[in-house]
């Protein structure tokens, strides 16, 4: 090829360069524009509720339309509490599903399994949210809540978290159905991080006569454990903002009670039940203050999680 | 023959596209309360196969409904409570009541059948407040001589989200209970003080079939759906009376719109031997000052009609049609307070 050919050529090829490097860098530089925008207009919507409030809005439980007094508590422990009890849930749960499915399934057993777990991470969180309510909840309220207020109920510490009445509806029960909805996350998540793992690893520990468990654990889980919390914050930022599912089956009430077993609320679903009719300016406003608290939690718990796997590893390399 | 086939088929043809251009031209919108969604949408249906004409109703709730009637985007704004009339005066709106219903206390209590339970504004009050805690307290056992009344905790279902329909009921409790009225008061969501909250008439209906010794209230037309348990109350007369459209036709005869400026009438708690304490009307919003005068001279039409043809689809989806005393008041309205922006009246 003559020269001037090649340069027109490769002329053309950098100008291709920079075009699409700029385009790639629009697109990432877009998401930053997003956000910021998006937080500019939460702040700029709650200025009047933050005004009036201050920061007695993040202490107080008062929720009265009426009179114009709003408190975010109810809803800030509900959103942390049934995230919390959800993970509780589901990180076993799902530690178990992909531990089973990576190491003793039957190898004709994993894709039907694993395509099940993914299918049950599609489904639309209304569905949940409408079995939750319609057949979840008086099963539980027939069968186990009975069965936990009376056991459970009189002991002293855990008692309070069990007592009340058996509605089959409230904070414990929108736990259990978000650990259902972000176990399929978390277990596939866990899933792919287990599988590549070396297998050269693995043999040389079941070599040392490990047993499958203390592969999992001293093996398996240590070398994947950045992509375990990963797939662990994924499903509690799916806990934290879910709404729908939550609203159908925690009860709605702004009230702050100890029982897990009583109606409270969460950010999300408060936002979701009141946002069409909420006339008044400062009802507006303190709705959409309570969508820029569920946004910080959500920045913090992120941010806490990865700055704790930052340590673990700086630990990690210090010690060896 | 074939000649004037092809003539027919070809004018057929320009007749339906002219008439298709003429009905894509009229485009009526309006947007708010939930509550009458079902007869809207049923009356628009009607009122578009006989004239053609297009009215797209968005059951945003009453809130959303006030919001886009002062922000212009709709033609009408639709709302289960009324505005006061100095609210309308600072906006430039008028309001006029289009359909009634009633709000019916619903109760799931094993070996009470609907329409046993008897209830007063007082004892109501109470146990939304959380103060009668037990069906077998003796305000409730007073009220029910020779009704079986378990001993069990009740569970009180309220509205979560906020809606007209609180605002009938909680309006209700303010006039018979002082104390409800002091502590709680009246408004579409208000601070309460016991129970647990379903979204919508629909979600206070499954959680009040779903849980056992509750109880709520709904419209009337979701209780009669879902054949639900609903309670006698005592009206203003002393007389305890059953929710049917008789007792609420009798709640809206006993209303004096005549003196309420504005249309700012609600229907809790009216006299007569035979009036539902529980019924409220709900409400169009429009602006008196109208840019486009056909098209409000278009929503008025259609409400026009639907006073005058839509009493029996209303009824068939058990609401209650406006008495033909109140149509003549609100047409009057019409005629002296929607203008156009020359300040010339265009109902007649």
């Amino acid at each position: 090829m003559p020269t001037f050919l090649r340069e027109v050529h490769m002329k053309r090829h950098n100008l291709l360069d920079i075009l699409f490097r700029n385009i790639t860098r629009l697109s990432a530089f877009a998401v930053l524009v997003l956000l910021v925008a998006i937080m500019v207009s939460l702040i700029i919507g709650s200025l009047p509720s933050i005004k009036a409030f201050g920061f007695r809005f993040l202490a107080s439980a008062e929720w009265n339309p009426v009179t114009d007094e709003f408190g975010a508590l109810v809803p800030i422990v509900g959103t942390l509490v049934t995230s919390a009890i959800a993970l509780l849930i589901a990180i076993p749960v799902s530690f178990g599903i992909a531990l089973f499915l990576t190491e003793l399934s039957p190898r004709w057993l994993r894709r039907p399994l694993g395509i099940a777990i993914e299918l049950l991470a599609g489904i639309p969180s209304i569905i949940y949210g409408m079995w939750g309510l319609f057949v979840f909840a008086p099963l539980f309220a027939d069968h186990v809540q009975p069965w936990l207020i009376e056991k459970l109920g009189p002991l002293p510490m855990l008692g309070p978290l069990f007592q009340g009445i058996p509605m089959g509806i409230g904070v414990f029960t929108a736990g259990i159905i978000l650990a259902i909805m972000v176990i399929p996350f978390i277990a596939s998540v866990m899933r792919d991080v287990f599988e590549v793992v070396p297998t050269l690893l693995k043999e040389s520990a079941y070599g040392l006569g490990a047993t499958t468990w203390e592969v999992m654990w001293h093996v398996v889980l240590p070398y994947t454990k950045i992509g375990v919390a990963g797939g662990i914050m994924l499903g509690l930022g799916r806990a934290l903002g879910e709404t729908m599912a939550v609203t159908f089956v925690i009860g709605n009430a702004h009230e702050l009670s100890a029982s897990l077993l009583m109606p409270g609320n969460s950010i999300s679903s408060a936002l979701a039940n009141e946002f069409n009719e909420a006339v008044g300016k400062l009802y507006t406003s303190a709705l959409v203050e309570l969508g820029l608290i569920l946004f910080l939690i959500t920045f913090i718990v992120l941010s806490l999680a990865r700055y704790m796997l930052y340590m673990l590893t700086k630990r990690e390399g210090s010690t060896t | 023959m074939t000649r004037l086939n092809r003539f027919l088929c070809i004018f057929g043809l320009a007749a339906s596209l002219s008439l298709a251009v003429n009905a894509s031209a009229i485009n009526l919108t309006g947007a708010g309360a939930t509550f009458p969604y079902p007869i809207y949408a049923k009356w628009a249906d009607t009122y578009k196969t006989q004239t053609g004409i297009n009215l797209n109703y968005q059951s945003i709730g009453s809130g959303g409904g006030i919001k886009q009637i002062i922000a212009k985007t709709v033609d009408f704004g639709a709302s289960d409570m009324p505005l006061k009339p100095e609210e309308l005066e600072k906006n430039g709106l008028m309001q006029f009541p289009a359909v009634m219903g009633g709000v019916v206390p619903v109760i799931n209590v094993t070996g009470i059948a609907a329409g046993q339970l008897k209830l007063d504004g007082k004892v109501l009050a109470d146990i939304f407040l959380g103060k009668i805690t037990k069906w077998n307290d003796p305000a409730l056992m007073a009220l029910n001589v020779g009704t079986k009344l378990p001993n069990e905790t009740i569970t009180v279902v309220h509205r979560s989200d906020g809606s007209g329909t609180t605002f009938i009921f909680t309006n209700y409790l303010s006039k018979v209970s002082p104390e409800w009225k002091s502590a709680v008061g009246e408004g579409t969501a208000v601070s309460w003080k016991a129970g647990t909250g379903g979204k919508g008439n629909e979600g206070v209906a499954s959680y009040v079939q779903r849980i056992k010794n509750s109880i709520g209230y709904v419209e009337y037309a979701y209780a009669l759906q879902n054949k639900m348990t609903y309670a006698q109350l005592k009206n203003h007369d002393g007389q305890f009376v059953k929710p049917d459209d008789t007792s609420f036709k009798a709640a809206a005869a006993n209303a004096d719109w005549e003196k309420a400026p504005g249309f700012y009438e609600l229907l809790t708690n009216e006299p007569g031997k035979e009036s539902w304490p529980i019924t409220g009307a709900t409400f169009i919003l429009m602006h008196k000052t109208q840019d486009k005068p056909e098209t409000a001279k278009e929503v008025l039409k259609f409400f026009d009609w639907a006073y005058g043809s839509g009493g029996k689809m209303a009824e068939a989806l058990d609401y209650v049609p406006m008495p033909e005393k109140v149509q003549q008041l609100v047409r009057a309205a019409w005629k002296a307070q929607i203008k156009d922006n020359k300040g010339k009246t265009f109902w007649k």
